[in-house]
């Protein structure tokens, strides 16, 4: 008797009021928990996203240089040029050839770790992983243009192992090669593969620890060679984490403007072109325009990557 | 953002409303300090001894006049037109690009150069500069300018190169030696003004008046000799500090470039030198100028005045490798700038310094048929593409 007086005295309180009615109607509850995220993720992260590409079919007046606020293919057509077009081919070249290097770079390191490392080996190896993620950026490209530089540490190296010849000839290949590493495409490439290893090699080590080891035992009992195994086992069971890391190197060199800016040729990336554009320049539509390559790009390489099931074990 | 053309039109509308208001609001007295003062700043621009004890313009003016200084440093003009946008700020040291702009979004209120003493010892040569004087009215006070010079190595060249056309045209150094790969360009648009500069000298029969008002065939001969540069660049330079390096390391011996960079490598023990050659060179001008909505106008007009009066630009001049709005500020002793420093600064040559503007189309060079701007930044890339 006395219990049940308890129980409606705190049901009467305006809190408890409250209280009850989310829990009778538990979907009241469930909006309101996520009310907030949804409207950020609405609101402010799609909004602005859209409100951008909505720029990118306004175009610029070619006379006075001002916007105008007409719905137009203009500005796409703009983007097709042959100068425009060379700067999404260089960028799109550009990040598969890092992700392909990455991802051969990282499948020993991220096989060693998943499978051999215990105890302090593991913390040795999550250490060098994270590791660099942990200084500045910055500084370690402008650390790798004074390694790279022609007058720089790897130069010297060179000369001491009497291999200048080996650097002369990969820097007299057309295309790749350049004055010295620092102003090539291949000094971006290697500067790019160095930073965004890390996110190759973490989903790579998650995957290739799913792996039980008692299939490799029983794909060697059937009498795969080493190679059959890994062909036919362990990479299309990895699979899914490399197509994840991938996602990270492929979308992270696609949108970086900071390393080609610092190391390579001078000729603009993707990232770049979008800063040129939307500065002094005014030329805001066409800013956009660029913007809206990588997000197709990505959105290609996303649905090609949940089909291989790569988000199967998120 | 305003676009180059707005601007202009911006300007003719907003003199027309401003000769209204702006009297009322122009202060006619200085009052007491409001305690603090916040400043848009370009780096290296305002310094309080904190990065070298000899260099503090900041400590002494505080002290005096009662104002707290803050500095928010910008690294480009876009930039400084975002802040002032945002508003919060008592000054900016704006560019010539920027300045315009700011005061065509009326970002900025006119300075009543009377409560500035100091005033009549701004250079003759800056007092009625178009990057900040509109229709005779003052939007700020000059602070510094300085001119893009072509800095070498003096190892290479025993002389000063006589012309542009090291970083130009393919060519043997001094050294015996081509110029390919060893020669540097900067990596912005506003580099097709000094493409045209150098034609303005080279191919007269192009009719060049300015090199910031370019028609279609003027311009299509600036980027073709920008083409043709491409071929002996390997690296644009962009970022002050990668230049110097790249001067150190990676071989180049000639470049455009501010006095900034030549100072510091110089200091630094490096056989590098300045000039300007025969064809004259661009430059940059800079103006204090005062926010619309300035929350500490006194403390603001106290600056503006510590600017002209102080060892500032003397020792700024020494600091940044700048020249002084003020030219007594090199010959006085107020500060540590010399007659003899200003000189390789190029006080003297002001008159070869075509000074940054923006281009417009409606251009009264070439008959309002300039290429704007838009098309500068979308057709350089190209050229630093290799199309």
């Amino acid at each position: 008797m006395a219990d049940t007086t308890v129980i409606g005295a705190a049901s009467s309180g305006w809190a408890g009021k409250v209280s009850d009615a989310l829990w009778r109607r538990p979907t009241l509850f469930l909006l309101l928990l996520l009310a907030p995220p949804a409207l950020w993720l609405g609101v402010i992260y799609l909004g602005s996203l859209f409100a951008l590409l909505a720029q990118s079919f306004f175009s610029i007046d070619e006379f006075s240089g001002l916007i105008k606020y007409e719905l137009t293919l203009k500005t796409y057509r703009e983007l097709l040029i042959p100068a425009n077009l060379d700067i999404i081919v260089r960028t799109t070249s550009m990040a598969a050839a890092v992700t392909l290097a990455s991802a051969i770079i990282a499948f020993p390191i991220a096989y060693f770790a998943a499978r051999y490392a215990r105890g302090r080996w593991k913390a040795l190896f999550y250490l060098g992983v994270m590791l660099p993620l942990w200084s500045s950026y910055l500084v370690k490209v402008y650390a790798w243009k004074l390694i790279l530089a022609k007058e720089g540490i790897l130069n010297w190296l060179f000369g001491k192992l009497h291999l200048t010849w080996v650097l002369e000839a990969l820097l007299s290949v057309p295309v790749i090669g350049g004055n010295s590493l620092s102003v090539s495409y291949t000094g971006t490439f290697l500067v790019f593969v160095y930073v965004w290893l890390p996110f190759m090699v973490l989903p790579m080590q998650a995957a290739l620890e799913r792996v039980p080891a008692s299939y490799l035992e029983a794909s060697a009992d059937l009498g795969a060679i080493p190679f059959q195994t890994f062909r036919n086992v362990v990479f299309p069971l990895a699979l899914p984490g490399i197509i994840a890391g991938s996602i990270f190197t492929f979308s992270l060199t696609l949108g970086d403007y900071i390393i080609p800016q610092i190391i390579g040729s001078s000729r603009l990336f993707i990232g770049q072109a979008v800063y040129a554009h939307q500065g002094t320049a005014g030329n805001i539509p066409l800013a956009a325009a660029f913007t809206v390559v990588p997000v197709v790009i990505m959105g290609f390489y996303l649905w090609m990557a949940k089909r291989k099931g790569a988000f199967d074990a998120l | 953002m305003s676009t180059p053309r707005r601007a202009f039109w911006t300007v003719a509308l907003a003199t027309t409303f401003l000769s209204e208001t702006a009297f009322a609001d122009m202060p006619t007295s200085i009052g007491a300090a409001e305690g603090q003062l916040n400043i848009v700043a370009w780096p290296g621009y305002i310094e309080r001894g904190e990065t070298d004890k000899k260099f503090d313009w900041v400590t002494k003016f505080e002290k005096s006049s009662g104002c707290k200084v803050q500095i928010k440093t910008a690294n480009t003009s876009d930039e400084m037109v975002a802040l002032m946008n945002e508003g919060g700020f008592d000054l900016v040291t704006a560019s010539g690009d920027a300045s315009l702009r700011l005061i065509a979004g009326k970002r900025v209120q006119e300075v009543n150069v009377g409560l500035v003493p100091s005033w009549n010892k701004v250079d003759d040569r800056l007092k009625n500069a178009p990057w900040h004087t509109v229709n005779g009215k003052h939007y700020g006070v000059p602070y510094m300018w300085g001119p893009n010079v072509l800095m070498y190595s003096t190892e290479v060249f025993k002389e000063a190169p006589k012309s542009w056309n090291v970083v130009f045209e393919e060519m043997n150094l001094p050294d015996g030696k081509s110029n390919k790969g060893r020669v540097q360009a900067y990596d912005g648009p506003i580099h097709v003004a000094d493409a045209a500069n150098y034609l303005m000298k080279h191919k007269p029969e192009l009719g060049i008046k300015s090199p910031y008002e370019l028609n279609a065939d003027q311009y299509k001969a600036a980027l073709d000799l920008l083409r043709g540069q491409r071929k002996l660049v390997s690296r644009y330079w962009h970022d002050a500090f990668v230049q110097m390096d790249d001067f150190k390391n990676e071989g180049v011996v000639a470049s455009g470039s501010w006095p900034f960079q030549v100072n510091i490598l110089q200091s630094g023990g490096a056989k590098i030198a300045s000039t300007i050659p025969e064809e004259g060179a661009t430059g940059w001008a800079d103006t204090t100028m005062m926010h619309a909505e300035a929350a500490n106008p006194n403390c603001a007009y106290m600056w503006m005045e510590h600017t002209l009066s102080s060892n500032l630009m003397s020792d700024l001049s020494v600091w940044f490798g700048a020249n002084p709005g003020v030219p007594e500020a090199c010959t006085d002793g107020r500060g540590m700038q010399t007659a003899a420093g200003c000189t390789k600064n190029g006080m003297d040559d002001f008159e070869k310094i075509k000074f940054w503007t923006t281009p417009v189309s409606k251009c009264a060079t070439q008959g309002n048929k300039c290429v704007p701007y838009y098309r500068w930044v979308s057709d350089y890339i190209g050229v630093i593409g290799g199309r």
